[in-house]
């Protein structure tokens, strides 16, 4: 089963990325497909490499780069949310690319399931 | 809003899309944003539902100026849906009566539907995409 | 369908909006500040025994601990863990987030 995952929030401010993170995760562990993730409105902050939170606490944005070098999850930032929101190529962390919308609908289209994280 | 990747994922799926706006326009960037998800939609030949509950009402009334706020005003963006073949535009009877609203004070022509009816096209819905 | 929703109830409207619109058999699942609702002594208690009668409640056990609330769940909420809600995605056709 084919699980797709639309996160709407930035890091930090809310809670929606951390909870993404750890239903993709879960879901990979329990060995699922989680083929794509897919970064909208402030979501896009995620991918950015220029983050340098507090030791003590967890990277939000490494630990996507990180999900996706072990499991090969896709994680796409929508190039309308980012370009609004300063997010280029240029700042993006490992594993995470910028894309269309189309992206997103595909994944309606092909998953099994779709589930929004957001605020 | 020129977006537009490969459209059509060329399988012939056809699933039905249900788009939840439950938000006020302005406030969060959220009723504008999810705008552009629909038009994208649009191309995929999907069996599309644009469903507008709580405030999300707000974003279809008409009289909507912007200039003061001085953001762009998208409003006229609802009234070009048809013409992207997205034409069920479901409204909830019951968010309407508690912001004493009446289909009359809407853009754009509507379906509107009481909590019941709703329900039942929330439930039958494939993919639903909450902003 | 699975309902997720995820603001305290005393915040948002979304959980009311929630449980007007799911229908009889479906599953509600509180994660993030709506696990709240699911705790005794909350102005959501109430509404959440009674939807129990009809709709399955889950809560999500991570985040009612990390509140300091594992210890005050409602009699007919079901605690889950992240794998519970990863099962639970898969066991309904279709998902719908009440943000």
């Amino acid at each position: 089963m084919q699980f797709g995952i639309l996160v709407n929030e930035g890091p930090y401010s809310h809670q929606a990325s951390d909870s993404a993170y750890l239903f993709a995760r879960t879901a990979l562990e329990k060995g699922y497909k989680v083929p794509r993730v897919f970064f909208y409105h402030d979501g896009v902050y995620n991918a950015s490499r220029l983050a340098t939170p507090p030791q003590d606490d967890r990277n939000v944005g490494a630990r996507w780069s990180k999900l996706a070098a072990d499991y090969g999850v896709d994680l796409v930032v929508c190039v309308a949310a980012a370009q609004r929101r300063g997010i280029t190529d240029g700042v993006l962390g490992d594993n995470f690319r910028i894309s269309g919308l189309g992206q997103l609908v595909e994944m309606g289209i092909q998953y099994d399931r779709l589930v929004t994280f957001g605020d | 809003m020129s977006d537009m990747d490969d459209m059509d994922d060329g399988s012939g799926i056809v699933k039905k899309f249900m788009f939840l706006n439950r938000k006020a326009p302005h406030g969060t960037v959220y009723a504008l944003e999810g705008l552009e998800v629909v038009l994208i939609t649009a191309a995929f030949d999907q069996d599309v539902s644009m469903v507008f509950t709580d405030d999300g009402v707000y974003q279809l009334l008409k009289g909507i100026d912007t200039k003061g706020i001085e953001v762009k005003d998208f409003s006229k963006t609802y009234r070009a849906l048809d013409g992207y073949d997205i034409e069920k535009l479901y409204v909830d009877q019951a968010s309407l009566d508690a912001r004493g609203l009446a289909e009359d004070d809407l853009i754009v022509d509507v379906t509107v539907l009481s909590v019941d009816e709703m329900a039942n096209l929330m439930a039958e819905q494939d993919v639903v995409i909450s902003f | 369908m699975l309902h997720i929703v995820n603001k305290s109830a005393t915040d948002r409207g979304s959980l009311e909006s929630c449980l007007a619109m799911a229908t009889k058999g479906s599953a509600v699942l509180l994660i993030e500040d709506a696990v709240y609702a699911a705790t005794t002594g909350g102005a959501a208690a109430a509404k959440i025994q009674a939807a129990a009668a009809d709709l399955k409640i889950y809560a999500l056990g991570p985040d009612l601990a990390a509140r300091g609330m594992a210890a005050r769940v409602l009699d007919g909420v079901n605690v889950v863990d992240y794998a519970g809600f990863v099962d639970l995605v898969a066991e309904h056709k279709s998902c719908q987030s009440w943000l």
